[in-house]
């Protein structure tokens, strides 16, 4: 690493703070007031009486074992796809693509759809999912490596798109086979995404291997940075490239397959979030990576609180994600490319 | 004197008090051990099944309809409970319930009526450790109908009322078994069920929407399939090909449209009058959700199956089931409009 690079890029960090400290305050308000949103209603004394523990009863229940395990999960789950699609981002250079190029939803999806197909208890279900999407991702960059002579990039992303089509052919198949009453609406509403059913011990056993995602790619965010220049200059300033690349598909993949075992396949954050992020702090990855995480996890704790408070039923989030986040795409894009530097 | 007495008044109202809060054990159809509370007065229903297994059973603990029940509905169902509100499945059945607001209607049990793999016995669990509520799973087969009466009748300490209920179930079963008994193989219809409105929509055998074909003596036409266990998608030319003696569907549009469609006009059974269009008010009678609704299909359907043995004036008999099971009084208007 040059001290060109570091020196370019720490000012920024600076007059970023402010900013992050301000969204991880809105942040935490937002977590706070969601808490106290929900069809049982309970007033913020109350809400704070039952985190505390002094208040017993049912509220107690409904705080500690429904609201908050699904408020911590969309937070964790919204940071996470926005995280993965950060990285994802800048490992491409090209804003348009989302956790899902290199196939890890489709596989996931994949995963899930076999384990609800066999009908097999829940805990297998989210580890069918989760090896899903590691093995798709596996398997995609197995075959970009074997073929050589051509653009890394374009193979990787191509390979990514069969292996995406030829799991979602898979999965229409066990659709198709699905007994139509018990498991076919479970499919359906599993690859719309949800956080109803999540509980404190779903959190338990996601939480590491998405920590073990996170870490790696926040301790190397600056390096990361300078994959957005290009192999050849990466390389100038000391780079591995290819490495560095493939640890962050590891990464970011290993955050994406953890949160889509627990919340289903959740649409679009990914991919809208990061921009959002690049319009307040520009495309710089250091910045970017920690910005777009808080955002997300604002932006999906806003949608499962609509969620679950809308309409007497459960909506699934891809429905929400997607109405609230096709518009602003659109608008991101009729903008132009000013945002993407 | 007056400090034992007193503590002796204290002490007997403290073991009776106990004794009406003591818990009962309940093992489920999952073989899951639950403990309810002695009196049961209010139950979530998890699905439409078990919406329609509580309603038959006792519709004073219900809270709602998984959802809201339509006009041509509520006419065949008893007030009040026909205008209850909607709230939702939890069984992934289209629309979750919140599970907030199950735990806000403080329901004293939650009911799943229907399939016990594992999916469901650890979505019981999970429901169960997070709300708090004991949740009971009955296994949903159409065979275990009479088992699953008297099991809901004990749970909910209403042991007669399942045994009526079970007794009555038992005795359409027989009837049905006594029938067949006489008639071999070969005299039996070879049936199809037409869903949706093309009629192209079908269950191979062993598919639960299906399965009441065999229970009333057919044969389904489509026969077992090695890829397939529920609803299949049907090509027209093996339909042709299958020739089936009867076609019944509980879908209006097509039995109104069969007849002048130049496909299904070539039909035999279609030319010989021999398509059927089952009553579907206020639940389905042979599917639609499978569920204890088709008792009264069964009789249905073996009336049309087999018209010239088959003993039984289905006119009484629906009147009768209604009146014992869905606790209305059929008008001779009501009568018509659902046996034409």
């Amino acid at each position: 690493m040059t001290d060109h690079a570091l020196a370019s890029a720490r000012p920024a960090r600076r007059r970023r703070l402010p900013l992050v400290a301000a969204l991880t305050l809105v942040l935490a308000a937002g977590a706070l007031t969601a808490l106290a949103i929900g069809p049982f209603r309970l007033s913020l004394p109350e809400v704070l009486a039952a985190l505390t523990g002094r208040a017993g009863g049912q509220a107690e229940v409904v705080i500690w074992n429904i609201r908050l395990p699904r408020v911590l999960a969309a937070m964790l789950v919204g940071a996470a796809l926005a995280a993965a699609g950060a990285s994802y981002q800048v490992l491409f250079r090209n804003p348009l693509v989302s956790p899902d190029i290199l196939g890890v939803s489709s596989g996931a999806a994949l995963g899930a759809v076999c384990g609800i197909f066999l009908s097999l208890p829940m805990i297998a279900i989210q580890g069918f999912a989760f090896l899903g999407g590691l093995a798709a991702v596996s398997l995609v960059i197995f075959i970009a490596q074997a073929v050589r002579g051509v653009d890394q990039t374009l193979v990787l992303v191509l390979t990514g798109v069969v292996m995406g089509a030829l799991a979602g052919a898979a999965t229409s198949l066990l659709k198709v086979m699905a007994d139509p009453y018990d498991q076919l609406p479970a499919i359906t509403f599993w690859l719309l995404g949800s956080l109803a059913r999540t509980t404190s011990a779903d959190l338990g056993l996601v939480l590491p291997s998405v920590a073990l995602g996170l870490v790696p790619l926040i301790l190397l965010r600056w390096r990361i940075n300078l994959l957005s220049l290009g192999d050849d200059e990466a390389r100038a300033l000391g780079v591995d490239a290819p490495k560095l690349r493939l640890l962050v598909i590891a990464a970011a993949t290993l955050i994406t397959a953890s949160v889509v075992a627990i919340a289903g396949v959740v649409g679009w954050v990914g991919l809208v979030i990061p921009h959002i992020a690049r319009m307040l702090v520009g495309p710089s990855f250091a910045t970017l990576l920690p910005v777009s995480a808080i955002i997300g996890a604002g932006y999906l704790l806003l949608v499962d609180t609509l969620s679950r408070t809308m309409a007497t039923i459960e909506i699934p989030l891809g429905i929400l994600t997607a109405v609230l986040g096709a518009p602003f795409f659109l608008y991101l894009l009729a903008r132009g490319r000013r945002g993407w530097a | 004197m007056i400090r034992s007495l007193f503590t002796v008044a204290l002490i007997a109202l403290l073991a009776q008090s106990a004794a009406a809060q003591s818990p009962r054990i309940v093992t489920d159809s999952a073989g899951r051990q639950v403990e309810l509370p002695e009196r049961i007065e209010t139950v979530f229903a998890a699905g439409p099944p078990a919406a329609i297994l509580l309603y038959v059973m006792a519709p004073d603990r219900m809270l709602g309809w998984p959802r809201a029940n339509r006009p041509d509905e509520r006419e065949f169902l008893a007030q009040p409970y026909a205008d209850l509100p909607e709230l939702g499945t939890l069984t992934d059945q289209g629309g979750e319930a919140n599970l907030e607001r199950v735990v806000a209607l403080e329901p004293n049990l939650i009911l799943d009526f229907g399939s016990v793999r594992d999916t469901y016995v650890d979505l019981a669990n999970r429901v169960q450790a997070q709300t708090g509520i004991p949740y009971v799973l009955i296994d949903g087969r159409f065979e275990n109908t009479p088992t699953a009466l008297r099991l809901l009748g004990e749970i909910l300490g209403i042991p007669e009322r399942g045994e009526t209920l079970a007794a009555d179930a038992e005795a359409t079963f027989a009837r049905i078994d006594a029938l067949l008994a006489d008639i071999p193989e070969a005299y039996r219809p070879r049936a199809y069920l037409a869903r949706r409105p093309d009629g192209l929509e079908s269950g191979v055998v062993g598919s639960i929407n299906t399965e009441i074909l065999e229970r009333a003596g057919g044969i389904n036409v489509l026969g077992r399939s090695a890829a397939a266990r529920g609803l299949v998608q049907v090509s027209f030319e093996a339909l042709l090909a299958a020739d089936p003696d009867v076609i019944v569907t509980w879908d209006r549009q097509f039995h109104e449209s069969h007849r002048d469609d130049p496909l299904w006009s070539r039909m035999r059974a279609v030319q010989e009058g021999n398509v059927h269009l089952s009553p579907v008010l206020p639940f389905g009678w042979i599917d639609r959700p499978p569920s204890l609704n088709r008792i009264i299909g069964l009789d249905w359907m073996a009336t049309v199956f087999f018209p010239d043995r088959y003993q039984i004036d289905l006119r009484e008999r629906t009147r009768d089931f209604y009146r014992l099971w869905y606790h209305i009084d059929l008008s001779e208007d009501q009568l018509a409009r659902l046996l034409p």
